[in-house]
This record gives structure tokens, C-alpha cells and sequence, in this order.
């Protein structure tokens, strides 16, 4: 495996020694219904019984509180509010995407907390406040994974106001 | 509380860390002697040989750069077997990690004896090196197996 090698008559000057952990991950209770509504299409939060405040994906407990959210779940639109975005210029072995792309920080409608997605749509359009909507994949191939939304899109909406997502900057 | 408990989903997880190691200048010779089926030691300014080479000196802290080739012969110091290896280790039959003095070195290093059963290991027993077919200049290249 000693790349960058292949003349054998060149030096040895780089070894490759990678490390592979294998891990079996156990979802839990309450990441596996979210897992399971997300394989109907539904985006499943959980609202703190102190605060009221509404996370997703939902979890078993409040890590501001640190109470059990039990089972109450609120589902949540999948359009949202880009609250910041960044432009990636630089490529990642596990995003085949073409560049530059665009992650966004995004607020779906009913939440408090974000989520880190893909925005497909120009550069030069991409603004905090900009409505969006998360485009799936075709529902026959929705599993119980966060992948079944491919990226989001924005959407003919006004933008949202400062004041709705400040906040979360 | 959730009275409704249903199976939690798991799903297999891999983490890899893909790093790429550059050797240096002390380093890069002893990768690529393995690959000629050569072992090569440092000398230190007392004359003393260590095996794999260093590039400072443990005590003085002084750069070393006197690489000497030693024998792909030697003593086992101290070993360990290991009965049931695990899936990643360099053998998958029963082998030792033993630390070997070669002859010509002054210190021992961790390699593998490929010895079959772990009576046929001692300390003060000699080893020497069994080399694969094909050296790719890692230290895979080769294991030990009883002289
Ligand atoms: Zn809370």
C-alpha cells in the first residue's frame, strides 16, 4: 500500500497508514422514530417541557434542561429560512457534489434549532432570510435516513425577517 | 417516560482516518531497504545500534544520520502470544509479538513471530526473518519466524 512508490527504484517517502474504526451505532429510541417518520417523508422535532422550545431532529433529551422529552413529537414543515450559508470552493471526499456548492444553515418553519443542508440554486442569489424548500428523493426510494432529502431549493416567498432567525447566527 | 418502546435501528458505522505518514530522512531509507529484503539500524555517537532507527538520539537528543544494516537474524527478549487474533492484526492464525534483538543492534523491536504454537516460543530463542514474495518497502514485508 506504499503509494506514490510505484518506480521501484524511487525512495520510500510516504506511507499510507490509515485507521478504520468499525462501529455498530444503535440509533436509540428516540433517533429511530425520527428515522422511521423520515422514511414517510415527515421531519419529526421534540419540544422541551421547560422552555418549549422545539429540536430536531428530535432527541431523548433537552441538552439545555437535561430532561427526557418523552413522547411527544411536533412535525415540522420542510421549508425554512437560510439563516447564514458558506460557499465551498474546496472539494470532500464524501460530498459528490459539483463546485462550488452552497451549505446553508437553515431554520425549518416550527423549529429552534438548525440544520446544515445543501441550497442548489445560483451563488450570487443565496442571502440569509431567503425562504427555502427541501427537494426530496422519488418517495420509492426513501429509507430511514437523513439522505432521502437530496438538498433544498429556494422558494418564491418574501424573505423572512431578521428578527425571525437573529437568534440562530 | 416512553411507554412505547420499539426496536432502536442500527446501522453498521466506519470511521477512517486515511493518513499519510511522509517518513523523513531517516525513516525513508529503512522503508525502502525493506523493499530490497534489508534491515537498517542507526548508529549513535557511542556507537551503540538501534533498531528501527530514530532520528534523535533518546538521551542526547542529537540528530542522527548513520544509517548500518544489520543482520535479519536475532534473539527474542521478550514475547507474548496471542491465541485468538483479531481481524486487523498481521496474522489470522495464533502468532507471538515478541521483541526481537537482530544481530548487530544494541535494542529489541516489536514484531511478529509466526511461530505455529506457542510452545515452540522461548526467550533466547533465535528468529530470522521470513520475507514475502513481493516487498512493498512497510513493514508487513516480512515476519519472524523461529531460526
Ligand atoms: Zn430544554
Amino acid at each position: 500500500m506504499s503509494d506514490a512508490n510505484e518506480a521501484a527504484n524511487e525512495p520510500i517517502a510516504v506511507i499510507r497508514t490509515p485507521i478504520s474504526l468499525d462501529y455498530h451505532y444503535s440509533a436509540g429510541q428516540s433517533a429511530s422514530r425520527f428515522l422511521r417518520a423520515i422514511a414517510q417523508g415527515k421531519l419529526l422535532g421534540q419540544k422541551c417541557p421547560v422552555d418549549g422550545r422545539v429540536y430536531f431532529p428530535s432527541r431523548g433529551a433537552c441538552p439545555q434542561h437535561g430532561v427526557t422529552f418523552g413522547d411527544e413529537v411536533v412535525e415540522l414543515s420542510d421549508k425554512g429560512t437560510v439563516v447564514t450559508f458558506s460557499i465551498v470552493r474546496v472539494p470532500s471526499e464524501n460530498i459528490p457534489l459539483e463546485l462550488p456548492y452552497i451549505t446553508i444553515n437553515v431554520l425549518l418553519d416550527g423549529a429552534d434549532t438548525i440544520l446544515i443542508h445543501v441550497l442548489d440554486a445560483k451563488l450570487e442569489d443565496v442571502r440569509m432570510g431567503m425562504r427555502v424548500q427541501a427537494v426530496w428523493k422519488p418517495k420509492e426510494e426513501w429509507t430511514t435516513s437523513t439522505a432521502n432529502i437530496l438538498y433544498f431549493r429556494p422558494i418564491d416567498e418574501p424573505d423572512a425577517s431578521y428578527d425571525s432567525y437573529k437568534e440562530h447566527i | 417516560m416512553s411507554p412505547t418502546l420499539e426496536k432502536a435501528l442500527t446501522a453498521p458505522h466506519k470511521l477512517e482516518y486515511t493518513y499519510k505518514r511522509s517518513l523523513g530522512p531517516v525513516l525513508s531509507p529503512f522503508f525502502t531497504a525493506l523493499r530490497d529484503r534489508r534491515i537498517l539500524g542507526v548508529k549513535r555517537r557511542d556507537g551503540r545500534v538501534m533498531v528501527p532507527p530514530k532520528e534523535y538520539d533518546p538521551d542526547t537528543s542529537e540528530s542522527l544520520d548513520e544509517l548500518v544494516e544489520v543482520s535479519d537474524e536475532g534473539v527474542v527478549t521478550s514475547w507474548s502470544w496471542v491465541a485468538t487474533p483479531r481481524r486487523q492484526q498481521p496474522l489470522d492464525r495464533p502468532f507471538a509479538y515478541a521483541l526481537v534483538k537482530l544481530d548487530g543492534a544494541d535494542t529489541a523491536f516489536l514484531h511478529v513471530v509466526d511461530a505455529g504454537d506457542e510452545g515452540n516460543m522461548e526467550t533466547g530463542m533465535r528468529v530470522k526473518a521470513r520475507w514475502a514474495d513481493e516487498t512493498t518497502g512497510m513493514i508487513t514485508d516480512f515476519v519472524f519466524v523461529p531460526a
